[in-house]
Protein backbone atom coordinates (compact mmCIF):
# COMPACT_ATOMS: atom_id res chain seq x y z
CA UNK A 1 0.00 0.00 0.00
CA UNK A 2 1.53 3.09 -0.83
CA UNK A 3 0.78 6.49 1.00
CA UNK A 4 -1.46 9.11 -1.04
CA UNK A 5 0.79 12.51 -1.13
CA UNK A 6 -0.02 15.19 0.58
CA UNK A 7 -3.20 17.59 1.07
CA UNK A 8 -2.63 20.46 -2.00
CA UNK A 9 -3.01 23.94 -0.41
CA UNK A 10 -6.10 25.43 0.42
CA UNK A 11 -7.43 27.78 2.87
CA UNK A 12 -9.14 26.57 5.96
CA UNK A 13 -12.28 28.56 7.55
CA UNK A 14 -14.18 27.58 10.18
CA UNK A 15 -18.06 28.46 9.61
CA UNK A 16 -19.71 29.99 12.81
CA UNK A 17 -23.00 30.65 11.52
CA UNK A 18 -25.04 29.19 8.26
CA UNK A 19 -25.61 32.58 6.85
CA UNK A 20 -21.57 32.77 6.63
CA UNK A 21 -21.61 29.51 4.95
CA UNK A 22 -24.22 30.64 2.43
CA UNK A 23 -21.80 33.73 1.43
CA UNK A 24 -18.78 32.00 1.23
CA UNK A 25 -20.13 29.19 -0.90
CA UNK A 26 -21.93 32.04 -3.37
CA UNK A 27 -18.72 33.76 -3.11
CA UNK A 28 -15.86 30.78 -4.32
CA UNK A 29 -18.49 28.68 -6.32
CA UNK A 30 -17.22 25.19 -7.27
CA UNK A 31 -13.43 26.53 -5.45
CA UNK A 32 -15.46 25.76 -2.24
CA UNK A 33 -16.27 22.90 -0.61
CA UNK A 34 -17.80 22.22 2.96
CA UNK A 35 -16.09 19.36 5.29
CA UNK A 36 -17.50 17.43 8.16
CA UNK A 37 -15.46 14.11 8.95
CA UNK A 38 -13.20 14.51 6.13
CA UNK A 39 -13.40 11.03 5.21
CA UNK A 40 -14.33 11.70 2.09
CA UNK A 41 -13.05 14.93 1.02
CA UNK A 42 -9.69 14.37 2.26
CA UNK A 43 -9.42 10.73 0.59
CA UNK A 44 -10.97 12.73 -2.58
CA UNK A 45 -8.36 15.80 -2.22
CA UNK A 46 -5.58 13.44 -1.95
CA UNK A 47 -6.24 11.59 -4.91
CA UNK A 48 -6.56 14.77 -6.86
CA UNK A 49 -10.42 14.28 -7.92
CA UNK A 50 -10.85 17.53 -6.07
CA UNK A 51 -8.79 21.21 -6.05
CA UNK A 52 -10.75 23.56 -3.43
CA UNK A 53 -9.25 26.78 -2.85
CA UNK A 54 -11.27 26.80 0.44
CA UNK A 55 -12.22 23.92 3.00
CA UNK A 56 -15.53 25.84 5.05
CA UNK A 57 -15.60 23.67 8.43
CA UNK A 58 -19.68 23.33 8.91
CA UNK A 59 -19.57 20.99 12.05
CA UNK A 60 -19.96 23.59 14.77
CA UNK A 61 -22.76 25.64 13.24
CA UNK A 62 -25.19 25.26 15.89
CA UNK A 63 -27.21 21.96 16.10
CA UNK A 64 -25.12 20.06 13.98
CA UNK A 65 -23.99 17.63 16.04
CA UNK A 66 -26.86 17.39 18.29
CA UNK A 67 -29.55 14.28 18.26
CA UNK A 68 -33.35 14.92 19.43
CA UNK A 69 -35.99 13.30 19.70
CA UNK A 70 -39.93 13.45 20.28
CA UNK A 71 -42.70 11.02 19.96
CA UNK A 72 -44.47 13.48 17.59
CA UNK A 73 -41.74 15.23 15.66
CA UNK A 74 -39.67 11.84 14.97
CA UNK A 75 -36.12 12.04 15.18
CA UNK A 76 -33.55 14.90 13.94
CA UNK A 77 -30.21 14.20 13.16
CA UNK A 78 -27.96 17.25 12.80
CA UNK A 79 -25.76 16.62 9.61
CA UNK A 80 -22.27 16.53 11.47
CA UNK A 81 -23.65 13.93 14.22
CA UNK A 82 -20.58 10.86 13.29
CA UNK A 83 -21.37 7.49 12.83
CA UNK A 84 -20.30 6.32 16.53
CA UNK A 85 -22.50 8.87 18.24
CA UNK A 86 -25.09 8.07 16.44
CA UNK A 87 -24.74 4.25 16.33
CA UNK A 88 -24.44 4.01 20.27
CA UNK A 89 -27.65 7.17 21.09
CA UNK A 90 -29.89 5.64 23.49
CA UNK A 91 -33.02 7.15 21.67
CA UNK A 92 -31.65 6.03 18.52
CA UNK A 93 -30.81 2.38 19.43
CA UNK A 94 -34.29 2.64 20.87
CA UNK A 95 -36.40 3.89 18.27
CA UNK A 96 -34.60 3.57 15.07
CA UNK A 97 -32.43 0.74 15.64
CA UNK A 98 -31.95 0.18 11.81
CA UNK A 99 -30.03 3.75 11.39
CA UNK A 100 -28.11 3.17 14.77
CA UNK A 101 -27.34 -0.58 12.80
CA UNK A 102 -26.43 1.42 9.69
CA UNK A 103 -23.53 3.59 11.17
CA UNK A 104 -22.45 1.03 13.07
CA UNK A 105 -21.33 -0.86 9.59
CA UNK A 106 -19.35 1.98 8.24
CA UNK A 107 -15.73 1.70 7.90
CA UNK A 108 -13.65 1.27 11.15
CA UNK A 109 -14.12 2.63 14.41
CA UNK A 110 -11.53 5.08 14.08
CA UNK A 111 -12.75 5.98 11.09
CA UNK A 112 -16.72 6.17 12.63
CA UNK A 113 -15.72 8.78 15.08
CA UNK A 114 -15.35 10.83 12.31
CA UNK A 115 -17.63 9.93 9.67
CA UNK A 116 -20.85 12.04 9.72
CA UNK A 117 -24.30 11.02 9.24
CA UNK A 118 -24.79 14.03 6.70
CA UNK A 119 -21.12 13.59 5.35
CA UNK A 120 -22.58 10.24 3.87
CA UNK A 121 -25.55 11.50 2.20
CA UNK A 122 -23.98 14.70 0.75
CA UNK A 123 -21.02 12.78 -0.68
CA UNK A 124 -23.64 10.34 -2.40
CA UNK A 125 -21.70 7.35 -3.02
CA UNK A 126 -23.79 4.36 -4.30
CA UNK A 127 -22.31 2.57 -1.62
CA UNK A 128 -23.23 5.15 1.64
CA UNK A 129 -24.58 2.62 4.00
CA UNK A 130 -26.33 4.90 5.92
CA UNK A 131 -28.53 6.12 2.46
CA UNK A 132 -31.19 2.80 2.23
CA UNK A 133 -31.88 3.00 6.21
CA UNK A 134 -32.48 6.35 5.41
CA UNK A 135 -34.71 5.74 2.58
CA UNK A 136 -36.50 2.89 3.89
CA UNK A 137 -37.58 5.52 7.49
CA UNK A 138 -38.67 7.94 4.92
CA UNK A 139 -35.84 10.56 5.77
CA UNK A 140 -36.06 14.42 5.03
CA UNK A 141 -32.66 16.08 4.31
CA UNK A 142 -32.95 19.48 5.43
CA UNK A 143 -31.57 22.27 3.09
CA UNK A 144 -30.15 25.40 3.70
CA UNK A 145 -29.56 28.34 1.43
CA UNK A 146 -30.12 32.47 1.56
CA UNK A 147 -33.45 31.46 0.64
CA UNK A 148 -34.13 29.69 3.80
CA UNK A 149 -34.73 25.79 4.93
CA UNK A 150 -36.19 23.21 2.36
CA UNK A 151 -36.99 20.08 3.01
CA UNK A 152 -36.39 17.53 0.59
CA UNK A 153 -37.31 13.57 0.73
CA UNK A 154 -34.47 10.98 0.80
CA UNK A 155 -35.88 9.49 -2.10
CA UNK A 156 -35.32 12.85 -4.36
CA UNK A 157 -32.28 13.44 -2.84
CA UNK A 158 -29.74 11.11 -4.61
CA UNK A 159 -29.45 12.24 -8.39
CA UNK A 160 -26.00 10.09 -9.75
CA UNK A 161 -22.82 8.92 -8.26
CA UNK A 162 -21.76 11.87 -6.52
CA UNK A 163 -24.35 13.99 -7.53
CA UNK A 164 -27.55 15.42 -5.45
CA UNK A 165 -30.78 17.23 -5.42
CA UNK A 166 -28.40 20.02 -3.42
CA UNK A 167 -28.61 23.57 -5.10
CA UNK A 168 -25.15 25.42 -6.04
CA UNK A 169 -25.41 27.32 -2.38
CA UNK A 170 -27.34 24.80 -0.17
CA UNK A 171 -25.83 22.66 2.26
CA UNK A 172 -26.90 19.80 4.39
CA UNK A 173 -28.07 20.74 8.44
CA UNK A 174 -29.86 17.89 9.72
CA UNK A 175 -31.72 14.68 8.36
CA UNK A 176 -35.62 14.30 9.93
CA UNK A 177 -36.43 10.90 10.30
CA UNK A 178 -41.04 10.59 11.12
CA UNK A 179 -41.82 8.76 14.38
CA UNK A 180 -42.54 5.35 13.30
CA UNK A 181 -45.15 2.76 14.09
CA UNK A 182 -45.72 1.25 17.47
CA UNK A 183 -44.78 -2.30 15.77
CA UNK A 184 -42.35 -2.38 13.39
CA UNK A 185 -38.75 -4.31 12.71
CA UNK A 186 -35.62 -3.54 10.32
CA UNK A 187 -32.31 -4.99 9.42
CA UNK A 188 -29.19 -3.64 7.35
CA UNK A 189 -27.50 -6.59 5.53
CA UNK A 190 -24.48 -5.55 4.11
CA UNK A 191 -21.92 -7.46 1.91
CA UNK A 192 -18.26 -6.74 1.58
CA UNK A 193 -15.45 -8.93 0.58
CA UNK A 194 -14.78 -8.70 4.54
CA UNK A 195 -17.41 -9.49 7.33
CA UNK A 196 -16.95 -5.75 8.55
CA UNK A 197 -14.70 -3.11 7.91
CA UNK A 198 -15.13 -2.45 4.17
CA UNK A 199 -17.29 -0.80 1.35
CA UNK A 200 -20.40 -2.66 0.61
CA UNK A 201 -20.40 -5.13 -2.35
CA UNK A 202 -24.52 -4.89 -1.98
CA UNK A 203 -26.26 -3.77 0.63
CA UNK A 204 -30.22 -4.04 1.89
CA UNK A 205 -32.19 -2.66 4.09
CA UNK A 206 -35.42 -3.71 5.36
CA UNK A 207 -38.52 -1.39 7.44
CA UNK A 208 -41.56 -3.53 8.00
CA UNK A 209 -45.00 -2.99 9.74
CA UNK A 210 -48.61 -3.80 10.14
CA UNK A 211 -50.92 -1.74 8.39
CA UNK A 212 -54.48 -2.37 8.11
CA UNK A 213 -55.13 0.23 4.52
CA UNK A 214 -52.64 -2.47 2.98
CA UNK A 215 -54.29 -5.31 0.92
CA UNK A 216 -51.09 -7.99 2.26
CA UNK A 217 -51.57 -6.20 6.27
CA UNK A 218 -48.14 -5.77 5.98
CA UNK A 219 -45.76 -2.71 4.33
CA UNK A 220 -42.22 -3.75 3.35
CA UNK A 221 -39.81 -0.69 2.35
CA UNK A 222 -36.60 -1.99 0.41
CA UNK A 223 -33.69 0.35 0.06
CA UNK A 224 -30.48 -1.08 -1.89
CA UNK A 225 -26.91 0.37 -1.93
CA UNK A 226 -23.95 -0.64 -4.31
CA UNK A 227 -26.07 -1.75 -7.27
CA UNK A 228 -27.39 1.18 -9.09
CA UNK A 229 -25.68 4.64 -9.62
CA UNK A 230 -28.01 6.07 -6.55
CA UNK A 231 -29.03 4.09 -3.44
CA UNK A 232 -32.69 3.26 -4.26
CA UNK A 233 -35.86 1.82 -3.38
CA UNK A 234 -36.66 -1.48 -4.46
CA UNK A 235 -40.68 0.40 -5.29
CA UNK A 236 -42.02 -2.84 -7.33
CA UNK A 237 -40.63 -5.19 -4.98
CA UNK A 238 -42.44 -3.47 -2.04
CA UNK A 239 -45.43 -3.95 -4.26
CA UNK A 240 -45.09 -7.21 -4.85
CA UNK A 241 -45.57 -7.55 -0.61
CA UNK A 242 -48.53 -4.85 -0.64
CA UNK A 243 -50.54 -7.32 -2.27
CA UNK A 244 -48.94 -10.93 -1.39
CA UNK A 245 -49.46 -12.16 1.91
CA UNK A 246 -46.04 -12.37 3.38
CA UNK A 247 -44.08 -15.76 3.24
CA UNK A 248 -41.25 -17.57 1.39
CA UNK A 249 -42.98 -17.53 -1.64
CA UNK A 250 -43.84 -13.57 -1.86
CA UNK A 251 -40.70 -13.23 0.13
CA UNK A 252 -38.92 -14.55 -3.48
CA UNK A 253 -41.03 -13.11 -5.48
CA UNK A 254 -39.93 -9.52 -4.33
CA UNK A 255 -36.49 -10.78 -4.02
CA UNK A 256 -36.44 -11.37 -7.64
CA UNK A 257 -37.83 -7.72 -8.22
CA UNK A 258 -35.38 -6.23 -6.66
CA UNK A 259 -32.85 -8.13 -8.70
CA UNK A 260 -34.40 -6.62 -11.61
CA UNK A 261 -34.37 -3.29 -10.03
CA UNK A 262 -30.54 -3.48 -9.53
CA UNK A 263 -28.52 -1.79 -12.47
CA UNK A 264 -24.86 -2.54 -11.31
CA UNK A 265 -21.30 -2.05 -12.69
CA UNK A 266 -18.17 -4.35 -12.79
CA UNK A 267 -16.08 -2.53 -10.22
CA UNK A 268 -12.70 -3.86 -8.36
CA UNK A 269 -14.93 -5.29 -5.62
CA UNK A 270 -17.42 -7.40 -7.47
CA UNK A 271 -18.77 -8.11 -11.02
CA UNK A 272 -22.17 -7.05 -11.92
CA UNK A 273 -23.72 -10.47 -12.29
CA UNK A 274 -22.37 -11.57 -8.71
CA UNK A 275 -24.06 -8.07 -7.15
CA UNK A 276 -27.53 -8.81 -9.18
CA UNK A 277 -27.50 -12.47 -7.81
CA UNK A 278 -26.05 -11.01 -4.37
CA UNK A 279 -29.28 -8.79 -4.00
CA UNK A 280 -31.94 -11.38 -4.51
CA UNK A 281 -30.05 -13.41 -2.23
CA UNK A 282 -29.76 -10.91 0.56
CA UNK A 283 -32.96 -9.27 -0.16
CA UNK A 284 -34.43 -12.24 0.81
CA UNK A 285 -32.67 -13.14 3.45
CA UNK A 286 -33.26 -9.76 4.95
CA UNK A 287 -37.07 -10.27 4.17
CA UNK A 288 -37.26 -13.53 6.10
CA UNK A 289 -35.49 -12.17 9.44
CA UNK A 290 -37.19 -9.06 9.27
CA UNK A 291 -40.64 -11.45 9.48
CA UNK A 292 -39.47 -13.39 11.95
CA UNK A 293 -39.20 -9.82 14.42
CA UNK A 294 -42.82 -9.37 12.57
CA UNK A 295 -44.58 -12.47 12.92
CA UNK B 1 -2.60 29.79 2.30
CA UNK B 2 -3.98 30.36 5.71
CA UNK B 3 -1.67 30.22 8.62
CA UNK B 4 -3.46 28.98 12.04
CA UNK B 5 -2.28 29.93 15.55
CA UNK B 6 -3.40 27.04 17.73
CA UNK B 7 -3.46 25.29 21.34
CA UNK B 8 -3.24 21.56 21.60
CA UNK B 9 -2.55 19.54 24.19
CA UNK B 10 -0.30 16.63 23.50
CA UNK B 11 0.36 13.88 25.73
CA UNK B 12 -0.27 16.07 28.16
CA UNK B 13 1.38 19.43 27.36
CA UNK B 14 0.27 22.49 26.01
CA UNK B 15 1.59 23.19 22.67
CA UNK B 16 0.62 26.34 20.85
CA UNK B 17 2.17 26.25 17.41
CA UNK B 18 1.03 27.96 13.67
CA UNK B 19 -0.39 25.49 11.38
CA UNK B 20 -0.63 25.82 7.83
CA UNK B 21 -4.66 25.09 6.67
CA UNK B 22 -3.52 22.10 4.67
CA UNK B 23 -1.37 20.37 7.39
CA UNK B 24 -2.62 17.17 8.63
CA UNK B 25 -2.98 16.18 12.22
CA UNK B 26 -0.27 13.41 11.36
CA UNK B 27 2.05 16.16 10.09
CA UNK B 28 1.90 18.23 12.99
CA UNK B 29 2.63 15.15 15.13
CA UNK B 30 5.56 13.89 13.21
CA UNK B 31 7.24 16.77 11.50
CA UNK B 32 6.44 19.79 14.11
CA UNK B 33 6.83 18.13 17.51
CA UNK B 34 9.45 15.01 16.60
CA UNK B 35 6.62 12.87 17.35
CA UNK B 36 7.54 9.95 15.34
CA UNK B 37 5.64 6.65 16.85
CA UNK B 38 2.52 8.12 15.02
CA UNK B 39 3.09 6.25 11.64
CA UNK B 40 2.03 7.27 7.80
CA UNK B 41 0.93 3.97 6.42
CA UNK B 42 -1.50 5.49 3.13
CA UNK B 43 -2.80 8.77 3.91
CA UNK B 44 -6.16 7.50 3.44
CA UNK B 45 -7.54 6.50 6.61
CA UNK B 46 -7.47 2.78 5.66
CA UNK B 47 -4.33 1.26 7.69
CA UNK B 48 -5.07 2.73 10.91
CA UNK B 49 -1.44 3.54 11.66
CA UNK B 50 -1.34 6.55 11.98
CA UNK B 51 -4.16 6.12 15.11
CA UNK B 52 -4.14 8.63 17.54
CA UNK B 53 -7.03 9.51 20.99
CA UNK B 54 -8.17 13.10 19.83
CA UNK B 55 -10.48 13.56 23.59
CA UNK B 56 -9.72 10.66 24.52
CA UNK B 57 -11.68 8.42 20.99
CA UNK B 58 -9.19 6.99 18.29
CA UNK B 59 -9.04 8.91 14.80
CA UNK B 60 -7.21 8.48 11.75
CA UNK B 61 -4.70 11.42 12.10
CA UNK B 62 -4.45 11.61 8.63
CA UNK B 63 -7.36 12.28 7.74
CA UNK B 64 -8.04 15.03 10.52
CA UNK B 65 -6.43 18.83 9.80
CA UNK B 66 -3.60 20.26 12.39
CA UNK B 67 -6.06 23.40 13.01
CA UNK B 68 -9.20 20.96 13.63
CA UNK B 69 -7.24 19.82 16.78
CA UNK B 70 -7.43 23.25 18.40
CA UNK B 71 -8.48 23.41 21.63
CA UNK B 72 -8.23 19.50 21.96
CA UNK B 73 -6.67 16.98 24.06
CA UNK B 74 -4.00 14.44 21.84
CA UNK B 75 -2.91 11.29 22.92
CA UNK B 76 -0.26 9.60 20.71
CA UNK B 77 1.68 6.28 21.78
CA UNK B 78 4.32 8.18 23.01
CA UNK B 79 2.01 9.19 25.84
CA UNK B 80 0.57 5.48 26.69
CA UNK B 81 3.83 5.09 29.53
CA UNK B 82 4.20 7.08 32.31
CA UNK B 83 7.34 7.17 34.06
CA UNK B 84 9.01 5.08 32.18
CA UNK B 85 6.68 2.47 33.01
CA UNK B 86 5.11 0.94 30.11
CA UNK B 87 1.26 0.15 30.19
CA UNK B 88 -0.06 -3.10 31.10
CA UNK B 89 -1.24 -3.26 27.44
CA UNK B 90 2.50 -2.25 26.01
CA UNK B 91 3.93 -4.97 28.70
CA UNK B 92 1.35 -7.59 26.85
CA UNK B 93 2.07 -7.01 23.58
CA UNK B 94 6.15 -7.44 24.52
CA UNK B 95 4.90 -10.82 26.11
CA UNK B 96 2.55 -12.00 23.21
CA UNK B 97 5.46 -11.09 20.67
CA UNK B 98 2.78 -9.10 19.05
CA UNK B 99 5.17 -7.38 17.10
CA UNK B 100 7.39 -7.79 14.17
CA UNK B 101 8.30 -4.94 12.50
CA UNK B 102 6.49 -2.62 14.39
CA UNK B 103 4.73 -0.30 11.50
CA UNK B 104 1.51 -1.35 12.89
CA UNK B 105 1.81 -1.03 16.77
CA UNK B 106 1.73 2.28 17.73
CA UNK B 107 -1.70 2.24 15.72
CA UNK B 108 -2.38 -0.60 16.99
CA UNK B 109 -1.76 0.05 21.12
CA UNK B 110 -3.59 3.35 20.37
CA UNK B 111 -6.84 1.35 19.51
CA UNK B 112 -6.93 -1.07 21.84
CA UNK B 113 -6.17 1.35 24.40
CA UNK B 114 -9.61 2.72 23.69
CA UNK B 115 -11.24 0.06 23.51
CA UNK B 116 -10.36 -0.98 26.96
CA UNK B 117 -11.10 1.96 27.83
CA UNK B 118 -14.48 1.91 27.06
CA UNK B 119 -14.84 -1.85 27.25
CA UNK B 120 -12.47 -3.23 30.44
CA UNK B 121 -13.38 -6.51 29.52
CA UNK B 122 -13.94 -7.09 25.61
CA UNK B 123 -14.94 -10.47 24.01
CA UNK B 124 -12.65 -11.57 21.12
CA UNK B 125 -15.66 -10.55 18.46
CA UNK B 126 -15.54 -6.79 20.59
CA UNK B 127 -11.30 -7.06 20.26
CA UNK B 128 -11.46 -7.90 16.63
CA UNK B 129 -14.05 -5.35 15.28
CA UNK B 130 -12.36 -2.73 17.73
CA UNK B 131 -9.30 -3.58 15.48
CA UNK B 132 -11.03 -4.10 12.22
CA UNK B 133 -9.11 -0.67 10.98
CA UNK B 134 -5.63 -1.21 11.73
CA UNK B 135 -3.95 -3.25 9.70
CA UNK B 136 -0.98 -5.59 10.10
CA UNK B 137 1.31 -6.91 7.11
CA UNK B 138 3.30 -9.36 9.33
CA UNK B 139 2.38 -10.31 12.61
CA UNK B 140 -1.08 -11.79 12.16
CA UNK B 141 -3.44 -11.19 13.95
CA UNK B 142 -3.63 -13.95 16.92
CA UNK B 143 -1.17 -12.28 18.75
CA UNK B 144 -2.38 -8.98 19.23
CA UNK B 145 -5.34 -10.31 20.11
CA UNK B 146 -3.98 -12.41 22.69
CA UNK B 147 -2.07 -9.49 24.03
CA UNK B 148 -4.92 -7.26 24.38
CA UNK B 149 -6.98 -9.80 26.19
CA UNK B 150 -4.20 -10.92 28.90
CA UNK B 151 -3.64 -6.62 29.23
CA UNK B 152 -7.47 -7.24 29.91
CA UNK B 153 -7.25 -9.47 32.64
CA UNK B 154 -4.07 -7.53 34.11
CA UNK B 155 -6.50 -4.63 34.88
CA UNK B 156 -6.85 -2.44 31.45
CA UNK B 157 -5.53 -0.36 28.94
C1 LIG C 1 -11.11 3.81 4.98
C2 LIG C 1 -12.51 4.26 4.69
C3 LIG C 1 -13.54 3.35 4.72
C4 LIG C 1 -14.84 3.74 4.43
N1 LIG C 1 -15.84 2.82 4.51
C5 LIG C 1 -17.11 3.20 4.28
C6 LIG C 1 -18.17 2.27 4.42
O1 LIG C 1 -17.98 1.10 4.79
N2 LIG C 1 -19.43 2.68 4.13
C7 LIG C 1 -19.70 3.96 3.74
O2 LIG C 1 -20.85 4.28 3.51
N3 LIG C 1 -18.71 4.87 3.62
C8 LIG C 1 -17.43 4.53 3.88
N4 LIG C 1 -16.42 5.45 3.77
C9 LIG C 1 -16.73 6.81 3.28
C10 LIG C 1 -16.93 7.89 4.35
O3 LIG C 1 -16.28 7.57 5.55
C11 LIG C 1 -18.41 8.16 4.65
O4 LIG C 1 -19.09 8.46 3.46
C12 LIG C 1 -18.59 9.31 5.66
O5 LIG C 1 -19.85 9.19 6.25
C13 LIG C 1 -18.43 10.69 5.09
O6 LIG C 1 -18.67 11.64 6.10
P1 LIG C 1 -17.65 12.81 6.43
O7 LIG C 1 -18.23 13.57 7.56
O8 LIG C 1 -16.29 12.32 6.60
O9 LIG C 1 -17.78 13.65 5.09
P2 LIG C 1 -16.80 14.73 4.44
O10 LIG C 1 -15.65 14.04 3.82
O11 LIG C 1 -16.50 15.82 5.40
O12 LIG C 1 -17.79 15.27 3.30
C14 LIG C 1 -18.29 14.42 2.30
C15 LIG C 1 -18.81 15.26 1.12
O13 LIG C 1 -19.95 16.03 1.48
C16 LIG C 1 -19.68 17.42 1.34
N5 LIG C 1 -20.27 18.05 2.53
C17 LIG C 1 -19.79 17.97 3.80
N6 LIG C 1 -20.63 18.59 4.63
C18 LIG C 1 -21.68 19.04 3.90
C19 LIG C 1 -22.90 19.73 4.23
N7 LIG C 1 -23.22 20.08 5.49
N8 LIG C 1 -23.76 20.04 3.22
C20 LIG C 1 -23.45 19.68 1.94
N9 LIG C 1 -22.32 19.02 1.58
C21 LIG C 1 -21.45 18.70 2.56
C22 LIG C 1 -18.19 17.54 1.30
O14 LIG C 1 -17.77 18.69 0.61
C23 LIG C 1 -17.81 16.27 0.59
O15 LIG C 1 -17.98 16.39 -0.79
C24 LIG C 1 -15.11 5.09 4.07
C25 LIG C 1 -14.06 6.01 4.04
C26 LIG C 1 -12.78 5.62 4.35
C27 LIG C 1 -11.67 6.63 4.32
S1 LIG D 1 -2.02 6.53 7.44
FE1 LIG D 1 -3.90 7.10 8.28
S2 LIG D 1 -5.06 5.33 8.04
FE2 LIG D 1 -3.26 4.83 6.97
S1 LIG E 1 4.13 -5.82 12.95
FE1 LIG E 1 4.59 -5.28 10.92
S2 LIG E 1 2.72 -4.44 10.24
FE2 LIG E 1 2.20 -5.24 12.13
Amino acid sequence: MLARPALPSFDYVRANTPDEVVRLLQEHGQGARLLMGGTDLFVRMRDGVIRPQIVVDVKHLPGMRSIEYDEVTGLTVGAAVTMNQLARHPQVQTHYPLLAEAANSVASYQVRNRATLGGNLCNASPAADTAPAVLVLEGRLVLHSSQGEREVAARDFFTGPGQTAMRENEFLKAVRLPPLPAVSAGKYLKLGRNKVGDLSIVGVAVFAFPDGTVPSGYVFRIGLASVAPVPLRAWEAEEVLATHSPGEESFALAAEKAMEAATPIDDVRASAAYRKAMVRALTRRVLGSVWEVLE
Amino acid sequence: MGIHSITVTVNGAKERLDVPSNMTLLQMLRDKLGLTGTKNGCSAGECGACTVLVDGEPVNSCLMLAVEADGRQVTTVEGLAHDDHLSALQEAIIEHNAVQCGFCTPGMLISAHALLERAPRPTEPQIREALVGNLCRCTGYLRIIEAVQTAAKKGGA
